[in-house]
């Protein structure tokens, strides 16, 4: 099926199980206050790392629904160095994209980081990929080769919030650090 | 040099990409394997791979730090098509690599004729399985070692490695890898895209997923249903050859060729190191800097336990495995299944 197929189709909501991260918190914020972050995040990444870009070859134009099943909302991704698009919508607004990558908030920011396997999130059924595989696979490819922490390149976008939110984040792992172990 | 009766295996590592091939060396590789952007290598993934430049830099990189970088050329080219894989030997030895993996008699020939300095292992996509085959291409084209099929016992091993000139490399973690390599024609047959001359097993722009809402999972490569996977099951990799089927002579559908599983020869380091093994290769060139880190370090932890004169403690990697399960196969013996 060409990927262009895939761009004509969405998929159907996807499900949010238990919480695990405050994302009723999340729920309460109008997307629109979110976007100029976003948009802030995508240009940042875009200037500071156009090597992440080189990897995706033809798929920089392609849109990927980024799904955080425990957060209130979808990203819509297009990797592309001169025109990097990152939205935030809402579930039911089902919007249109080539490929899917589902996972719970903290299994998607330590995937990019290089700290968990994506294959291995797949086989084990936490993180579920849909439409163009191939765009997904560059994109996964890409993300891997990213020099140091990619989650850090993007967090270091929020400028003096970025202590705190990696903090957030630092403390969301520990805690799932702690309840693996129980 | 000997070590708690052993001689000292190299631990040769997997790198997709440079970062990837930095983590490799530091959690103790001995030798990085990786591949250009093209065909030339069985691993021609989106996104995969080293450009030119990256290699030089990854060269420099693992020599700085005592580290080899062997180059995978290791597919076999097409009629009229061989100025790909000359220019991915030349680049190589250009660049100074420690050694380049070859399975195609005319790149063999070609690297032997023009860079006779330089060393060749013969890939396990060369399907050379006895030692006269091995003898061959030790003899015809001056092959350093040789990478065995994954179809051999310990035994088997060492009874090779008594008839042959060349070093050993054998796989210790990783795709099981039953299929006749270099001979394997599945996903062409399903894809029109060769693993052996495109270097694309099961290519992603023809794998398919399909979740319904219960979260059973349909994988699906090019017009073909290869597996159905419950809601609570885990996983495989796309390839047919690990795919299930329903046929007449059977009431559920099954594993017709290998089952999704992970070689894991852990437990069988110190008997490989005696069988004469000289080189232990991860597999996983496809897989993330994670995988590469938790692996490589599990597997540089454990020879040097074992060289210590201790027994071999090899983390957990459960969780890294296809399917959730490992084996020893065909390893330990030939009736694994």
């Amino acid at each position: 099926m060409s990927s262009r197929a895939h761009a004509d189709r969405s998929t159907a909501p996807l499900q949010s199980p238990s919480q695990t991260v405050p994302g009723w918190l999340l729920a309460a914020v109008p997307l629109v206050l979110l976007q100029p972050l976003l948009t802030h995040i995508a240009t940042h990444v875009a200037r500071s790392r156009p090597e992440l870009f080189a990897r995706l070859g033809p798929h920089t134009d392609k849109l990927f629904l980024i799904d955080p099943i425990d957060l209130p909302f979808v990203l819509l991704l297009r990797p592309n160095a001169a025109r990097p698009y990152l939205q935030a919508r809402r579930r039911f607004e089902r919007p249109r994209h080539d490929a899917t990558i589902a996972g719970t908030f903290l299994n998607l920011v330590n995937m990019i980081d290089g700290s968990l396997d994506g294959d291995a999130l797949f086989f084990s059924r936490d993180l579920r990929v849909g439409g163009d595989t191939e765009a997904v696979v560059a994109l996964r490819n890409a993300l891997d080769d990213f020099e140091g922490s990619a989650f850090d390149a993007i967090v270091s976008a929020f400028g003096p919030l970025s202590a705190p939110l990696r903090l957030v984040v630092s403390s969301l792992r520990g805690m799932r650090k702690r309840k693996r172990h129980e | 040099m000997n070590n708690g009766g052993y001689t000292r295996p190299q631990l040769v590592c997997p790198a997709g990409t440079p970062a990837a091939l930095r983590t490799a060396v530091e959690a103790g590789a001995d030798a990085v394997y990786c591949g250009l952007q093209n065909a030339t290598n069985a691993r021609n993934f989106p996104g995969l791979n080293f450009t030119p430049a990256e290699l030089e830099a990854a060269i420099a990189y693992a020599h700085a730090r005592a580290a080899k970088v062997l180059l995978a050329v290791n597919t076999f080219p097409r009629a009229g098509q061989f100025a790909l894989w000359r220019e991915a030997v030349d680049l190589g030895a250009r660049l100074g690599i420690d050694a380049l993996i070859v399975a195609d008699l005319g790149v063999a020939d070609y690297a032997a004729r023009t860079y006779p300095a330089l060393r060749l292992h013969l890939s396990v996509q060369a399907g050379a399985s006895s030692p006269e085959a091995i003898r061959f291409y030790c003899e015809e084209f001056g092959v350093k070692r040789v990478v065995l099929p994954r179809i051999l016992t310990v035994a088997e091993i060492a009874d090779i490695h008594r008839q042959i000139p060349c070093e050993i490399e054998t796989f210790v973690f990783g795709n099981h890898g039953l299929m006749a390599e270099g001979r394997c024609s599945l996903s062409a047959y399903a894809t029109g895209l060769s693993t052996n001359m495109d270097g694309a097993c099961s290519p992603a722009a023809d794998v398919h997923y399909e979740e319904d809402a219960a979260r059973n999972l349909t994988t699906k490569l090019g017009p073909f249903v290869i597996d159905r996977f419950a809601c609570n099951e885990n996983a495989g990799y796309p390839t047919i050859c690990k795919g299930r089927y329903l046929t007449d002579a059977r009431n559920e559908a099954y594993y017709a060729f290998e089952e999704p599983v992970t070689l894991n020869l852990a437990g069988l380091l110190p008997d490989l190191m005696r069988a004469g093994v000289t080189a232990l290769k991860v597999e996983g060139r496809q897989r993330s800097r994670a995988y590469v880190r938790a692996v490589v370090s599990a597997f540089r932890k454990a020879v040097d336990d074992i060289l210590a004169g201790g027994e071999a403690s090899l983390a957990s990697l459960l969780a890294l495995t296809e399917g959730q399960r490992e084996t020893e196969g065909a390893y330990r013996s030939k009736t694994w299944r």
